[in-house]
């Protein structure tokens, strides 16, 4: 008996319901109701290739501010002891223990036009006491549900890569002159490039083909590409083989834009490599 | 040491990926004694221990133990036991539990278990260790463990995969002369891969010189070093200036346009031949009294004697001297028949023994280089 | 510098738990409206343990959780030992069909999954949406984490270890038990514990894979935020954070002290 007989359950199982699954997507996609083949239902594709686009643009802006936020509390986090290391990334994954609807839902009472927020300007003067900032159901309001939900997705991974950072490089570094911003810029920068592709890839995905984000903060204006998808499956104009169709292509887009963040990493490697 | 062979390979061949490893080996172990596989990283010396040990089964030939087919025999049922490389002691066991655990498995009463392991700590000098962790042990002692876990279990035949590589060069010094102790007192055989030429000489009874899945000599020390069988020996045992020669007639060797006597015979006439002289060998004399002479290039010094390195008419010697010559002097050699071997053309030649490109840095990046292929080789 | 990092790392900090703040703080209001501020009570907390709606997902939910993490648990380390032992073609085709749950959108594995349940379920009358749907989802979204987790345990060991059990007696199966799983330990117990949050706190994929008869919280939740949430909700939130900030605090704890006790020994 080989040991990779014990991969066989999992071969099975994962078979069974992941491959399977794939392919019958891809089946409606390319069927009617009467399980006849067809192309209408990717033709139909065309009507939301604006919402495509929005939903592309919203995350990849998730993704770029969380990217900026997260990376120097990542850094920071890095180069603590050992022990306050280990307290912060509590502190940083704690949230996410918290239901993620209940945590968006706060924000709404933090937002809305009678929100905390609004209530707390009216009070100490900056907005007059009739006037209210209208920051819920806005494309601001999306952005941020989803920069507060993936935030910590893109701390973590930056961390690990940097905490497993040899110091003796960065000395190494300073060593032959750099100062801190070329250590930065040279040495930090190229070696944390695999923990950005692995945060970037945990947030851009979610954040993209979210519904539930956009239903809660944006109101029933916004309409995600993730929204569409939910109607086309739940509800009273349920159409499995557009949803099916939908969903092909947002895989189709993920797989290509991940493949284009690997390529940029791949590049930035080989000046990293020559550094190293 | 009888002559009841123990083990025995015969015509064994093995592949990984279609990359031959093993070419048609014949090694045969007698009972008690201490063989070295000895050879370069990727020489298949590993490979042929761990087809002893039974992790692997070769793709052709037959592997006898006793005098009986083992080649389907699976290693839990063998009586051999290995010394891993880098020791693979059981990190969640403490120094006694590790010791006990082929005893365990082989569920022996808790008293004999009890007498076992404080005989074997006794045995490799560590009583006292019983309820320490293998990880907090250093390099050496995991290494007596390692030791006394594989004799707890009385095998007839210990493998030992490259054992003291992973200690400094005091320690492995010290370890060396301990595990020719114990096998001595034990009486049973050692078969010892090692890539270290000088460990293969102190320790062995016997020395089996490996290359490219192929036995090139198999000897005593003395053989090995005093009578290579090809260049490949000569260059990996010892330092050697390897030269072409043509065999005139039995005991008559010419190089250099210069016919020298030798003891060397059974050649044929005018066959063109290597010929082999030790650094060590040859004596420096006044120009006109040498029968060869050259200009000093590069001297090092070693503390026992000087590196120096001459050219005779463009090809580079090693002499090692007690004496020294600074770079620039002229001087002479001779050559006493007893300092000349020859030896038959073989795949080897011409590849090794001329000192052109010697440098010191070199030979240590050699070593790295060799020290990191066999950490991947374990891969 | 190290004053505005500071600063920096407390702003960042503070955005994370304004909302939890927000919560927790509402779970004591006394009032139905969500902004106004009523006075202190625990009447939510009451009325939380009458709700049988919300005590009935969250005993669901568990149930889910620890099966799914069990039997997540259980394939994924068998999984990552038999693909580790792979090589070439055929380890590449396991660790990429490992990937696809991990790389694809949420919603799209929910979906496809759903489909083929529906489909089933024409056919064969099997496989209703419901407790088993929900199950057979959670657990293989959750396998790839613990392959993952154990996967590089496996690397890190030494290799000869396993053999060193063999080669002193020990079968293959037992020798697995003996020497492998005691050392992949620690990835194996974190895999387990991924699966076992990440099967708590899922919803997209419950989403279209629960029925009528069983919804975990998050769906029981979702279904809530169409009207207005009714403060109990709060209640609970708080109960489960203030239950896992316990309980972390005291792993780390324990794991502070187990190493000064290391460091005295050593």
């Amino acid at each position: 008996m080989s040991k990779r007989t014990a991969a066989t359950p999992f071969a099975l199982w994962m078979g069974i319901f992941t491959v399977v699954p794939m392919a019958i997507v891809l089946w409606f996609a390319f069927t009617d109701e009467t399980g006849a083949f067809t192309t209408a239902n990717i033709a139909k594709i065309w009507q939301f290739a604006g919402t495509y686009v929005d939903s592309i643009w919203m995350g990849a802006l998730a993704t770029v501010i969380c990217l900026v936020l997260a990376y120097p509390v990542a850094l920071s986090i890095s180069r603590k002891s050992e022990h306050m290391q280990r307290t912060m990334v509590m502190i940083v994954m704690l949230p996410m223990w918290m239901n993620f609807l209940l945590r968006t839902y706060a924000w709404m009472t933090l937002l809305e036009n009678n929100g905390l927020i609004n209530q707390f300007l009216r009070t100490i003067g900056v907005i007059g006491p009739d006037a209210t900032l209208s920051m819920i159901n806005t494309d601001g309001a999306v952005v941020l549900g989803m920069v507060y939900n993936f935030l910590p997705f893109m701390i973590l991974p930056l961390y690990s890569v940097m905490a497993k950072m040899d110091h003796r490089i960065i000395e190494a570094a300073q060593d032959l002159g750099c100062n801190s911003w070329q250590v930065f810029r040279r040495v930090i920068l190229p070696l944390s490039a695999p923990g950005i592709v692995s945060g970037v890839t945990m947030v851009f995905v979610p954040a993209v083909s979210t519904f539930v984000i956009s239903k809660l903060l944006g109101g029933s204006k916004y309409m995600m590409i993730g929204d569409v998808i939910e109607t086309m499956f739940v509800g009273d104009g349920c159409d499995y083989n557009v949803g099916a169709a939908l969903s092909l292509v947002l895989m189709v887009l993920m797989l290509i834009c991940m493949s284009l963040m690997r390529k940029v990493d791949n590049g930035e490697d080989e000046l990293g490599g020559m550094m190293t | 040491m009888n002559e009841n062979k123990i083990i025995e390979l015969k015509d064994i061949a093995v592949s990984f990926d279609g990359e031959p490893v093993l070419k048609h080996l014949d090694l045969s172990i007698s009972d008690g004694e201490f063989v070295t596989l000895l050879g370069p990283s990727g020489c298949g010396k590993t490979t042929t221990l761990r087809i002893i040990a039974g992790f692997i089964t070769p793709d052709h030939g037959d592997v006898f133990f006793d005098g009986k087919r083992v080649n389907d025999v699976p290693p839990y049922k063998r009586t051999v036991n290995t010394i891993f490389q880098r020791y693979a002691l059981f990190p969640h066991l403490n120094v006694y539990e590790n010791v006990a655990f082929g005893m365990r498995v082989q569920k022996k009463s808790k008293q004999e278990i009890d007498e076992t392991v404080t005989r074997m700590l006794q045995l490799v000098n560590l009583k006292g260790f019983e309820k320490r962790s293998v990880a907090k042990l250093s390099g050496g002692q995991q290494q007596r463990v390692a030791i006394a876990r594989a004799l707890a279990n009385n095998p007839r035949v210990l493998l030992l995969d490259e054992p003291l590589a992973a200690l400094d060069l005091k320690l492995r010094k010290d370890m060396q002369t301990e595990l020719k102790n114990i096998q001595k007192s034990l009486g049973i055989s050692f078969i010892y891969v090692t890539h270290d030429q000088e460990e293969a000489l102190s320790m062995s009874d016997t020395v089996v010189v490996m290359d490219d899945g192929v036995i090139q000599q198999i000897g005593t020390p003395q053989d090995i070093y005093n009578e290579p069988q090809n260049a490949f020996v000569a260059d990996f045992i010892g330092e050697s200036n390897i030269l072409d020669g043509v065999m005139l007639e039995d005991y008559l060797v010419e190089f250099f346009g210069r016919k020298f006597s030798c003891l060397d015979a059974g050649f044929d006439k005018n066959e063109p031949v290597d010929v082999v002289i030790r650094p060590e060998d040859i004596d420096i004399v006044e120009p006109v009294k040498g029968h060869l002479t050259g200009t000093v290039t590069n001297v090092t010094f070693k503390g026992v004697h000087y590196d120096t390195i001459v050219d005779f008419k463009g090809f580079k010697w090693l002499i090692q001297t007690t004496d020294f010559y600074p770079e620039g002097s002229v001087i002479g050699i001779v050559l006493n028949p007893e300092d000349i071997h020859v030896m038959k053309k073989s795949a080897y030649s011409g590849m090794f023994g001329d000192y052109s490109s010697y440098s010191e840095e070199f030979d240590e990046l050699g070593d790295a280089v060799a020290a990191a292929e066999a950490e991947e080789a374990e891969e | 510098m190290k004053t505005l990092s500071r600063i920096y790392n407390f702003l960042i900090f503070g955005f994370l738990y304004a909302p939890i703040v927000v919560l927790i703080a509402y779970s004591f209001n006394d009032s139905k409206n969500r902004v106004e501020w009523g006075g202190f009570t625990f009447d939510w907390y009451k009325e939380l343990f009458n709700n049988e709606l919300i005590i009935d997902s969250l005993w669901l939910t568990l149930q889910i959780a620890v099966l799914a993490a069990v039997v997540a648990t259980v394939i994924g380390t068998m999984a990552a030992v038999g693909i580790y032992s792979m090589n070439g073609r055929l380890k590449t085709l396991m660790m990429g069909i490992n990937n696809i749950p991990m790389v694809n959108p949420e919603i799209v594995t929910g979906i496809s999954m759903m489909l083929m349940f529906v489909a089933i379920y024409r056919a064969t009358g099997l496989l209703q949406p419901g407790f088993a749907t929900l199950l057979i989802s959670h657990i293989t979204f959750c396998i790839p984490y613990v392959v993952l987790q154990v996967m590089p345990k496996l690397r890190q060991m030494n290799r000869h270890t396993y053999e060193a059990a063999l080669d002193l007696g020990c079968r293959p199966f037992p020798a697995f038990f003996k020497v492998v799983l005691p050392e992949i330990m620690p990835g194996v117990i974190t895999g387990a514990m991924m699966a076992f949050t990440m099967s708590l706190d899922d919803f997209v994929i419950s989403y279209f894979n629960s029925g009528a008869s069983a919804q975990n919280l998050s769906v029981t939740i979702y279904s809530m935020t169409k009207k207005p949430v009714t403060p109990e909700i709060n209640a609970l939130s708080t109960l489960l954070f203030g239950t896992v900030l316990i309980l972390l605090v005291a792993v780390n704890v324990r794991q502070v002290r187990d190493l000064n006790k290391q460091k005295e020994r050593r």
